[in-house]
């Protein structure tokens, strides 16, 4: 029976995370919540608006209300990478060699590992970023489509169109595919060899949150009463097949999906708080943590993949130890 | 999920440069009041006021993948609202203000279309600052202007020292022209009292023309109602009545004010939803109070576009006329056409 180890915290925890095998939680008002020995805290941003977790680097990237990009790492250490003035920091994303992005308003930067700085401006505003796994190219979504940059050298940038505002962004572990959240209640892929178009709609709700299983064989997405799951191991990724739909609630939505590190095994948080972990193979549904007092907006799964780590929007958190 | 207690209220402000929005801006930031506002604005540009909670966000309109041309939504706003929101100890309201040359349309059906946004906040007016002195020349280089003024639901008329006393009556009377609706105040230096501009609640239906309660009857003497830029001299002779706007050549939005008796509820909502379906891309704003045959509570409407809102609000008062009263601001509207087919939901 898995066992919760709650941490209740005042306000939205943007994200939830492992460093150095240590549940942090980043808060909007900046604070980083940790528990290691105890409950500690950092103040990196006054205003908190993105994080990404840099998996290769073991640290969170934050950009705030401030205009300032923090890095986060284990034992409570952080460090302010870019100052981007007064505007807000409206996406982070961190990428191969060090290198990580950053956008305020209609630009995006890239700040790699040496500090060096490139800018990126848009016509349109910059709603999300995200690096592909290969090579150094980002990824940026905005109105009407994506636009591919590759910051390490002079080369033009490649424009993805489809009608619509992208707000989301990301690739496929493989660097095959793209994928972006959208205003409406959607999702568009594109296979970046050919260009080729993939529409992922019917959800109830916006998509705020997406998860590549293991090996990107499959994206699990929220946006509905269960985990929309597309299958991604086919050469056209999701196209003319059915999504799988688990852990479906007849009065709760999908607010947060993170897939196990190895497993098919995804864990669903729900709007009333709720976290199940599912198994695509037969849907066995496992109750994880009940309802609690706000929407999950952010779960991960330790290296370990023992204990999962969840924030919500109203700041009851908390670490699942599933094996206990 | 919040609820209707927690929604903060958001108060646009429109208003070409110079009208006075700053001015406006800098007293709601620092009058002892008793609010908190965070305030969305283009650009930090002259506001000198200190506060965290000014937030610079560049305008990004973008349209509804839906099919209709209308719904268009702020994604600017989106984002904003969002970040705000999530930390929402900060403040009690939200001002937005728009660039000059900002259609208001955008701005407001985001608070309608977005369902984050929508279940978070409320729009609870638009405001339009309009310039005394330039209103005339801005009328005739520009459509904003002119939307503006159509779209809210209280115009300061600012500036209006600058003027002679029959120019102020004449420029009053072309916002009358084009929005018989909205209240309007006439100010110095933006001179208005907060409580005219912020906490209006236009467009909840509870307390929506309940501000008014003259909604559409005082300025009844001057017919705008079928009045447009197409017919206005056909009477060949000057008007005495000095607030007949039959001057305005540059005025391309008109309004039609429609009058009935009891409605019936199987005819109206077949008809209103039919018009906003059809006319949807024309009608800028309207708004109406409802009296449906055998409901001895008032129903009132507002729409934008194709997005429209009705409930019952209230009992009709002892006394009280059972009267329907409604207003179309838009474009190339068929008054004609608009009033028979609104007369043939009466009720037998």
């Amino acid at each position: 029976m898995p066992t919760v180890a709650p941490l209740d915290l005042e306000g939205h925890c943007v994200a939830a995370v492992f460093l150095g095998d240590v549940p942090h939680f980043a808060l909007a008002d900046g604070a980083v919540h940790r528990l290691d020995h105890g409950h500690k805290t950092i103040q990196a941003n006054d205003g908190l608006l993105a994080a990404f977790h840099d998996a290769a680097n073991d640290r969170l990237i934050t950009g705030g209300e401030d205009g300032k990009i923090y890095s986060v790492t284990a034992g409570g250490s952080f460090q302010e990478l870019a100052s981007g003035g007064k505007k807000w920091i409206t996406s982070v994303a961190a990428g191969p060699q060090g290198a990580i992005a950053y956008a305020s308003g209609k630009t995006a930067f890239v700040r790699f590992a040496d500090g060096k700085t490139r800018e990126f401006t848009h016509p349109r505003s910059v709603e999300g970023l995200a690096f592909s796994p290969k090579g150094m190219r980002f990824g940026v979504a905005r109105y009407n489509g994506a636009t591919l940059h590759f910051p390490a050298t002079e080369g033009k940038p490649a424009e993805l169109e489809w009608a619509g505002a992208h707000t989301g962004i990301t690739f496929s572990p493989d660097g095959a595919f793209l994928v972006t959240t959208m205003q409406e209640n959607a999702l568009h892929g594109w296979k970046l060899a050919d260009g080729k178009h993939m529409r992922m709609s019917g959800y109830p709700g916006k998509v705020k949150s997406l998860s590549w299983s293991a090996k990107g064989k499959w994206l699990a997405s929220s946006g509905a009463p269960a985990a929309i799951v597309w299958p991604f191991s086919g050469k056209d990724g999701p196209m003319g097949k059915a999504p799988l739909e688990l852990g479906t609630r007849g009065n709760a939505m999908v607010t947060a999906v993170a897939c196990h590190p190895s497993q098919d095994v995804v864990a669903v948080g729900y709007d009333d708080g709720m976290v199940m972990a599912v198994r695509f193979s037969d849907a066995k549904e496992v109750l994880l943590r009940r309802p609690g007092k706000g929407a999950i907006t952010s779960m991960m799964w330790d290296k370990e993949e023992r204990r999962v780590v969840f924030g919500s929007a109203a700041g009851d958190c908390g670490v699942i130890d599933i094996t206990a | 999920m919040s609820d209707a207690q927690t929604q903060i209220p958001v108060t646009v402000l429109t208003g070409y440069l110079g009208a006075g929005k700053t001015t406006l801006l800098n007293r709601i930031l620092s009058e002892n009041h008793g609010k908190r506002y965070a305030v969305i604005v283009n650009e930090f540009g002259e506001i000198g006021i200190d506060n965290e909670l000014i937030v610079e966000s560049d305008e990004e309109i973008y349209e509804m993948n839906n099919g209709c041309v209308c719904c268009t939504v702020r994604g600017d706003l989106i984002r904003v609202v969002e970040g705000l929101m999530r930390r929402p100890g900060r403040f009690d309201a939200i001002v937005v203000e728009t660039t000059g040359l900002a259609d208001p349309v955008p701005v407001a059906q985001t608070f309608f279309m977005d369902d984050d946004v929508r279940s978070k906040t409320r729009l609870d007016a638009v405001v339009a600052l309009v310039d005394a002195k330039h209103l005339p020349l801005r009328l005739k280089d520009s459509r904003e202007a002119e939307d503006q003024i159509a779209f809210a639901d209280v115009v300061v008329l600012n500036k209006t020292d600058l003027v002679t006393p029959e120019e102020l009556a004449k420029v009053e009377a072309t916002i009358r022209a084009i929005n018989p609706a909205a209240k309007i105040h006439r100010t110095t230096r933006a001179g208005v009292a907060l409580s005219e501009v912020l906490d209006r609640g236009a467009f909840d239906l509870s307390r929506a023309l309940e501000n008014d309660p003259h909604f559409l009857e005082a300025h009844d003497d001057h017919d705008h109602h079928d009045h447009d830029h197409h017919d206005h001299d056909h009477n060949g002779h000057d008007h005495h009545h000095h607030a007949h706007p039959s001057d305005i050549h540059d005025v391309t939005v008109q309004s039609v004010s429609l009058r009935g008796g009891e409605m019936d509820p199987k005819k109206f909502f077949p008809w209103i939803e039919k018009i906003t379906q059809m006319e949807g891309p024309n009608i800028l704003r309207l708004k109406g109070i409802i009296a449906l045959k055998g409901d001895d509570e008032r129903y009132v409407i507002q729409g934008v576009h194709m997005i429209i809102e009705g409930d019952h609000q209230r009992a009709w008062k002892d006394g009280e006329k059972h009267e329907s009263r409604l207003v179309f601001i838009g474009r190339e509207l068929d008054a004609e056409r608009l009033k028979k087919s609104f007369d043939a939901c009466q009720a037998a």
